[in-house]
């Protein structure tokens, strides 16, 4: 494959963004997203509500219940202070509630689903991020590792990454296509590919914009160069 | 090729295998959805590698990587049938591991054994020694639980049969959190642990030398001899996984502390789940036999040495004729 044409898809040169390539045995390349700081703390934080709330509940039951109630609230507590999150990693493809809700899921750092053992190494050991208090160790490992990994993730080998969305096609501009009068290098043709089906987000204005800064090389009058350049980039799609 | 035909050629097939791996990922799947799963799956992973070599556009690569990445999950995956694996652990794995990994083992119980005799045999010295380690409500309440007046020892004493099972849930919820405790912190250097083995290991001692000394020896020892032999080998146990992530922390060998952390935590996440099962009979042991009184002291005692001798033979001998069986 001859990378040096697509450096925003190789997997070895320097990026800005934090994409995760992970080789597969197929011999292609699969971009994984890991989750920063912020987003970790509101999963967080979403099933510290949860458990507080759950807990709340068991209490609850301890107060009308008598001894059996207590013996509920006891283990309830138990279960949701060291099992909450195991269970629903390993039974909900890698995501507690609160990282459901906000697209995170958890995973081996070789891109499979979390087992029991990752699962339970890094949530035993929950315990040592969260010294000295408010989770100080674990937020300073996050910070200086690339993958945002805490202690736990990094012994058990595991990450927290974006669940990968597919967001809806937009339909490219329907306009006639037409051949571009130079030739094109591939990541010249991806980059008017990406402008045209762009063309629904793009104001008017900044479609003018983007379009005068390349317009005159390839010699196309100002004034038509947006429409010309969806000709050409339906002209790089071909028709069926 | 262009895209667009590209596209309409393909469309059909991947909204095919977009299905199977949606039914697959949501556990509704049929048999039909994995047959040929695993043509499909390279087909779609040729296709993203024809897609970017021919530089098609962003969401067209987008939509290939996002379903290679889905048949990715579904096909390779860290598992096999649960309980068989469970069986091989008990049987071979865990006492494997806890003899390979001998030396922080006998860290480990040097900590907690000894530390338990030191401080047995300096309460028999110096009886007050027992106040600077628990307050004076503590040892009275230790002393009315053993009391050999008492119809029914132990922390049950105060209850009866019905509230068996709760009390096994709190010993369960009690005894693995301090394991945990212990284990994780392990992660600090192995001071964590090495802490924790230390403060159980004096403060148990002190409670025993205490009731021996005031002569509540009849009452105590059969009471706790049973479950202890798993309960004081499990926190041994965590204790030694915990000092194993200490290990490799301060002299990881050749690799990087993170890598030796990785490789650790593999070996020691074994050796917590062996804690767990022990601790799941101790609790057992503890809610529905040493508590009882009606088994005769002599009985309860032979029994207890027995488990102790079990469990020294089960982790000496068990799994080593691992490669004659296969």
């Amino acid at each position: 494959m001859n990378n040096q044409s697509y450096p925003e898809y190789s997997g070895t040169h320097n990026r800005l963004d934090t994409l995760l390539y992970l080789e597969t045995p197929e011999g292609i390349e699969l971009p994984l997203r890991p989750a920063g700081l912020p987003v970790r703390v509101l999963a967080f934080v979403i099933d510290l509500l949860l458990r507080a709330a759950l807990l709340a509940l068991a209490g609850a039951a301890w107060l009308y219940l008598g001894k059996f109630g207590s013996g509920l609230a006891s283990i309830s507590a138990f279960i949701l202070l060291w099992w909450y999150m195991v269970l629903f990693e390993v039974f909900n493809q890698g995501r507690t509630p609160g990282k459901q809700v906000l697209g995170l899921q958890v995973i081996h750092s070789d891109g499979t689903p979390v087992g029991w053992a990752g699962s339970l190494t890094r949530n035993l050991l929950r315990v040592v991020d969260l010294l000295p208090f408010a989770y100080c160790i674990g937020i300073l490992s996050i910070l200086s590792n690339a993958n945002f990994q805490r202690l736990g993730d990094l012994a058990a080998g595991t990450l927290v990454v974006y669940q990968s969305r597919v967001s809806a096609r937009q339909p490219m501009p329907e306009v006639d296509a037409c051949a571009s009068p130079l030739a094109l290098t591939l990541a010249e043709q991806q980059a008017l590919l990406s402008f045209a089906e762009r063309h629904q987000q793009l104001s008017a204005q900044r479609s003018e914009e983007l379009a005068a800064i390349i317009a005159p090389a390839l010699q196309l009058p100002k004034a038509q160069a947006v429409t010309r350049l969806h000709s050409i980039a339906r002209g790089i799609v071909g028709s069926v | 090729m262009k895209q667009a035909r590209f596209e309409k050629l393909h469309q059909a097939t991947w909204d095919a295998f977009a299905g199977k791996v949606q039914a697959l990922h949501s556990g509704t799947a049929q048999p039909e959805h994995s047959t040929h799963f695993n043509q499909d799956y390279r087909r779609i992973c040729q296709h993203l590698a024809l897609a970017k070599q021919r530089g098609y556009s962003a969401p067209l690569l987008e939509e290939l990587q996002q379903l290679a990445l889905q048949g990715h999950q579904q096909f390779y995956r860290h598992k096999s049938p649960i309980l068989a694996q469970l069986l091989i652990f008990i049987v071979i794995d865990f006492p494997s591991t806890v003899r390979q990994q001998w030396r922080c083992m006998a860290l480990s119980a040097g900590l907690f054994f000894g530390s338990f005799a030191l401080m047995a045999t300096l309460i028999g010295l110096f009886p007050e020694l027992i106040y600077s380690l628990l307050s004076p409500s503590q040892v009275a309440n230790m002393e009315n639980m053993y009391d050999p007046a008492q119809r029914q020892v132990g922390p049950l004493s105060l209850r009866n049969h019905q509230d068996d099972w709760v009390m096994f849930g709190f010993y369960i919820m009690n005894n693995i959190g301090i394991a945990f405790q212990t284990f994780a912190s392990g992660l600090l250097f192995g001071l964590g642990s090495a802490f924790f083995l230390l403060f159980n290991g004096l403060n148990i001692g002190a409670v025993a030398g205490h009731l021996t000394r005031i002569g509540y020896s009849e009452t105590f020892w059969p009471f706790v001899i049973g479950h202890g032999a798993f309960e004081l080998t499990a926190i041994v146990i965590a204790g030694a996984a915990g000092l194993k992530l200490g290990a490799v922390l301060i002299a990881p060998g050749s690799m990087t502390r993170a890598a030796a952390l990785r490789t650790a935590a593999s070996v020691s996440i074994r050796l917590v789940g062996g804690a767990i099962i022990f601790l799941l009979l101790a609790a057992f042991i503890e809610a529905y036999w040493s508590s009882s009184n009606s088994i005769a002291v002599p009985l309860k005692i032979a029994v207890g040495g027995g488990l102790w001798l079990l469990i020294m033979l089960y982790l000496f001998a068990s799994g080593r004729a691992r490669y004659a069986a296969q």
